[in-house]
């Protein structure tokens, strides 16, 4: 059943996108390809669907999760594709160049499910048999039972939330696999997608040594595949860890331990191949996430689902700004008004011209490639990076330090500086901020200009 | 005029009892004391808040007050002085009720005490007027009431009231026995050569002793027990008798009604709708509605509209008399225009303007800013109209690289300070950041060009960064406070301990009694400006009281020491501290400064710095990461908003070298510390 299915979506993806202009291998010239990557801009996006639902709730974990009262699996299934039609519609994109099924639990999901939001997307726009598919998968016996069916339904790519491999330490984030379930998981998922499975792994854990994060790492470094994120621990309001460790009853590693922590495992996994691409993210044999990466390049993204977040252009009701876009948060009131209207988006919020530029600046420094200067010009023709951060005494200040590099190839951090990126980014701000201002004054005063002169005639 | 009073005093036993007092006081006072006791003997602050006044009163008597029925000899002025919560304002309620002045009524809590400030704390700031009607063996007195502040920082507003009035009733908690601000209280009244009548209230309570309290009171003051009357102000127990001694023992004031009428303007407010209320007290004469007024200090002429007496809220007459105080309406539109220490005379009948009010000496300095620059123009009007009723602050501008536009102010006291923020934020709603106090130090210059360009030998240095160097200064002078603490004596080593420590000499020690102890001992001021009382009332379980008076300047060790963030002085933190209290405040600052200066993407030092010597050095280590991962499903938002809060705030921060320092930081070590 779900192979015919699977079956019946490729035949449903006929026509190719474009993913990228080095497939034209053809003899382009300069503005021809620039009017083409800014038409990308709007034409393409990635999809991000988001599955509200866990078995239980995690310690640490605020996000938009929900423990399901009943079995409303149909419902919800109707209700995401719903949505994914409408957006898509609205966003009147083209091509959709990676999905991301995330949670809550997606791998709770039923693999007809993801089966039917991708052939929804690929029924409304292009859906490349190579795009990205990507689902998040908790490690325990059901979901890893799941992962050939989710295979055949069209996902290509795993990410597996391993966190620890600490038996201890999964009990107390509340995580409901062990760790030797979360290392056949892995296996199984590099059987179905080898080289394309990712592993989560958390550090910054109560109780957690420098010295067992050492141990933990060389461990996962055995068995996992070619792409590793690694997040730290945030104590987040609300959450039952927080009151924790508020209450003392559970301590956290310190600053200077969790700063230890991260620079190990930068070095760690650097010297077994795995380069960091991003923060918090590293791949080998260029297994980069498509996904994450279209975030970090400042491209639209459409978000389905309960508290989903999408930034795109509304093309089909005549928008010409992006915009900023949040679904509704709670499940049953999502899907009613999915029902009622086709999409339940609760709150859009238009992206002024500076706000777009700051967030492709603070999501592009993420990258250790950082922003190149064609990458900025796509979004900001008028200023340069050197005209924007060049002559700032404070972003000198932090070149000097080699914390900063802005060079011909563009922006970016240092090895050092990376890791040291949110107090970089508030210089970088503040100067962006003014330098787009004052070309605004000096825009205004030039109109001005001409508008005297026009009158005068 | 003196000679006048020593006379009357004649007639009354005290004056043995007086003279006797005199000698005693210069056996425990062996240091020069400076009051700022003012000599007019008529000065008073009078209510402010008429309007509220209105609300609280009922008119018991509504027939016009005939007050040519009050000569002289009928009139009789006092105030109460007590230490805090001794019961001095339950008194002066009790006393409105008994003369009718209000009605009986459970409400009558602290009648005079308008400000929300004065109700909170149960204290007085403003000292108030009431005029009340007494009957005595069939003759009818006036008796004007003037309800005092306890606390030694209003002791200007004491001494006002004190040298409006022939006497004092000297209040003392039967169960607390004499305290700090008893004894400098006494001893203000005592300087004024008052009549003083002890009374002993609380008589009610279950641990009430007041045979114990009469012997401290016979052995500190020396005033014989059968002086004392014994009142529960609370049940309303031996009012009568309090104002009996009232006619009794407080002679009558010394004015006469032939002189020519002679008024001192000792406050006014502003009504929108009758223009400038002024309070007066007459010196001579008399004044009705329609008399034409000039006032001395501008020679302008006004037409009295209504005049009348504060019972205490403002009852019209036909006219004023010698000896009586009131208010008076003229036609003034400004506030400037009621200056306060101008004398009023008939346009007919110009007399020599009356010496008017010395100024009030500010000992106590801060900083005030607003809590956004924004707010600089309301702060200004608020402070502006608050110092308008409080003449004793001293407002100068000043403005903080960290802090921005603010002023700095001087007060009298620590306490004076704290009221007046606290009507700032009450009254006026404004937030405001409030520095560490420091005292006002001098410098005897060496250097002629200096001397020369100063006009003077001495300056008075209030901000530290105006501090001037040891190399062009023979010696630097520090006031000094001479402070009574009054404890039991199962603290008396802790407190003397703490005394040393703050660079105290004893005075003096007495038992007040078989378990009390009064001690005296001479501070620099700048040693308990910030939070020796706190502690001392700490190390005693409260029980322990203190109170200073001022006592003039003294050579000290002084230095001026620099706060250094990565080698950079920081302008702000200049500190003048005594050689001896510099490595511990040096310390003390430094370590604050680390709690809460954010780390920096490269190590900070921290430093206390003497000339090129440091004294005292903290290190807030580097980041060596941050940064955090994951941006949940393209949720980028509130990362956005924080970064974005982070940038703002960034360009809010003070750059010292390459160092970001936050308000906060600024505030948390200049500010006072938080009770």
């Amino acid at each position: 059943m779900i192979r015919m299915m699977r079956h019946a979506l490729h035949a449903g993806r006929g026509a190719l996108c474009l993913r990228s202009f080095s497939e034209t291998r053809g003899e382009v010239i300069e503005d021809v390809l620039q009017r083409t990557d800014s038409a990308r801009l709007t034409n393409e996006a990635s999809l991000y669907v988001h599955w509200p639902y866990c078995l239980r709730r995690c310690s640490y974990c605020n996000f938009n999760k929900y423990i399901p009262r009943e079995n409303n699996d149909h419902t919800m299934t109707e209700c995401l594709q719903r949505e994914t039609e409408t957006l898509l519609q609205l966003s009147q994109v083209s091509c959709i160049t990676s999905v991301f099924f995330g949670g809550g639990t997606p791998s709770l999901a039923h693999p007809s499910t993801i089966a039917a939001v991708l052939e929804t997307v690929s029924r409304q726009a292009n859906l490349s048999d190579t795009a990205e598919v990507t689902l998040e998968v908790n490690p325990t016996p059901v979901g890893r039972s799941k992962l050939e069916d989710f295979f055949h339904a069209g996902v290509n790519r795993f990410s597996i939330g391993v966190q620890s491999l600490q038996d201890e330490d999964l009990k107390v984030l509340g995580r409901d696999h062990s760790p030797q379930q979360a290392l056949l998981t892995v296996a199984e998922a590099r059987r179905l997608c080898p080289g394309r499975v990712s592993v989560d792994v958390m550090f910054g854990r109560p109780k957690q040594s420098v010295e067992s994060w050492e141990n933990e790492l060389s461990e996962l470094l055995r068995v996992c595949d070619d792409h590793v994120s690694l997040y730290q621990l945030t104590l987040e309001r609300g959450t039952q860890l927080f009151k924790q460790v508020l209450e003392g009853e559970v301590t956290l590693p310190t600053e200077e331990e969790t700063a230890e922590m991260y620079l190990c495992a930068r070095k760690t996994l650097h010297q077994h191949g795995l380069l960091q691409y991003e923060v918090s993210n590293f791949a080998r044999q260029n297994a980069v996430s498509h996904h994450n990466r279209s975030y970090w390049k400042g491209t639209q993204y459409i978000g389905v689902g309960p508290g989903a977040h999408g930034r795109f252009v509304p093309v089909g009701e005549g928008g010409v700004l992006r915009e900023a876009r949040t679904q509704t948060l709670e499940p049953d009131i999502w899907m009613r008004e999915v029902q009622q209207k086709g999409h339940a988006t609760r709150r859009r919020i238009q992206l002024s011209h500076l706000e777009l530029l700051e967030e492709v600046l603070v999501m592009g420094m993420r990258m250790t490639e950082g922003i190149n200067h064609k990458h900025w010009e796509l979004f900001s023709p008028q200023l340069g990076l050197h005209e924007v951060f060049g002559t700032s005494s404070d972003v000198q200040e932090l070149l000097q330090r080699g914390q900063l590099i802005l060079d011909e190839r563009g922006l970016r951090c240092s090895w050092e500086g990376l890791a040291l990126l949110d107090s970089l980014l508030p210089a970088l701000l503040v100067e962006l901020e003014r330098r787009v201002s004052l070309r605004l004054q000096e825009d205004e005063h030039a109109k001005g200009q001409t508008n005297r002169t026009s009158n005068t005639q | 005029m003196s000679l006048s009073l020593v006379k009357r005093w004649c007639d009354t036993p005290l004056l043995r009892r007086v003279l006797q007092f005199k000698e005693y006081r210069r056996k425990i006072q062996s240091c020069n004391m400076t009051y700022t006791l003012l000599r007019h003997r008529w000065m008073k602050r009078l209510p402010v808040f008429s309007s509220s006044f209105r609300m609280l009163s009922t008119k018991t008597d509504k027939d016009t007050i005939d007050l040519s029925k009050f000569p002289v000899d009928r009139i009789r002025n006092f105030c109460i002085i007590a230490h805090i919560d001794h019961g001095k304002s339950t008194l002066a309620d009790r006393l409105l009720e008994i003369t009718g002045a209000i009605a009986k009524n459970d409400k009558n809590k602290q009648v005079l005490d308008k400000l929300q400030v004065e109700r909170e704390r149960g204290i007085t700031v403003k000292a108030q007027t009431a005029s009340l009607i007494y009957s005595y063996e069939g003759e009818q007195y006036l008796l004007n009431l003037i309800d005092t502040p306890g606390h030694v920082d209003f002791s200007y507003e004491v001494s006002r009231s004190i040298s409006a009035c022939q006497g004092v009733l000297l209040i003392v908690d039967a169960n607390q026995g004499i305290q700090a601000q008893t004894v400098a209280n006494f001893y203000l009244a005592f300087e004024a050569q008052m009549a003083i009548v002890p009374v002993i209230n609380k008589i009610d309570l279950k641990n009430a002793d007041p045979e114990r309290v009469e012997s401290q009171i016979e052995k500190v003051f020396d005033i014989p027990c059968e002086e004392c009357i014994r009142i529960s102000a609370k049940l309303g127990i031996n009012i009568e008798e309090v104002l009996r001694a009232v006619v009794e023992r407080i002679p009558p004031p010394a004015a006469s009604i032939d002189e020519p009428f002679k008024a001192l303007v000792f406050d006014s407010t502003f009504d929108h709708y009758r223009g400038v209320v002024a309070n007066i007290a007459l010196f001579g004469g008399r004044v009705k509605k329609g008399d034409k007024i000039v006032s001395a200090y501008l020679g302008k002429t006004y037409e009295v509209n209504e005049l009348g007496l504060l019972r205490p809220a403002e009852h019209p007459t036909q006219k004023l008399f010698a000896g009586q105080v009131g208010y008076i309406i003229a036609g003034m539109k400004d506030v400037k225009e009621a200056q306060i220490g101008d004398t009023l005379y008939l346009q007919e009948h110009p007399v020599k303007a009356l010496p008017g009010f010395k100024p009030a000496k500010a000992m106590v300095f801060a900083g005030m800013y607003p809590m956004d620059q924004s707010e600089y123009p309301a702060l200004r009007s608020a402070i502006e109209r608050l110092t308008l009723n409080d003449s004793s602050v001293t407002v100068q501008r000043d403005s903080s690289m960290a802090l921005g536009a603010g002023w700095r102010l001087g007060f009298l006291g620590l306490l004076h300070m704290e009221v007046f923020n606290q009507r700032l934020e009450q009254e006026y709603n404004a937030s405001v950041i409030v520095t560490a106090p420091t005292v006002p130090y001098k410098a005897v210059l060496s250097s002629p060009k200096l001397i020369k360009e100063h006009g003077s030998e001495e300056i008075t240095v209030v901000n530290p960064s105006h501090f001037p160097d040891r190399a062009v200064v023979s010696e630097y002078l520090e006031p000094m406070v001479l402070g009574t603490i009054l404890t039991p004596d199962s603290y008396t080593g802790k407190i003397m301990t703490l005394a040393l420590n703050r660079r105290g000499i004893q005075q003096n020690l007495v038992y007040i009694d078989d378990q009390r102890v009064m001690m005296k001992y001479l501070f620099p001021l700048n040693e308990i400006v910030v939070d020796f009382y706190d502690l001392l009332k700490s190390m005693s379980s409260g029980y322990a009281s203190f109170d200073y008076e001022n006592a003039g300047y003294q050579a000290a060790d002084l230095i001026k020491m620099n706060i250094l963030l990565n080698g950079e002085p920081v302008e702000e933190l200049i500190t003048i501290v005594h050689r001896e209290r510099a490595y511990n405040m040096g310390k003390a600052m430094c370590e604050r400064l680390k709690d809460s200066i954010p780390r920096q993407m490269f190590e900070v030092a921290i430093q206390a710095a003497i000339g090129s010597k440091v004294i005292a050095r903290e290190t807030i280590k580097a980041f060596r990461k941050n940064v955090l991962a994951k941006c949940y499903g393209g949720d980028i938002t509130r990362k956005m908003k924080l970064l974005k809060r982070q940038a703002e705030g960034k360009k809010r921060m003070r750059r010292i070298g390459n160092v970001e320092v936050p308000k906060d930081a600024f505030i948390h070590v200049l500010k006072r510390k938080e009770k």
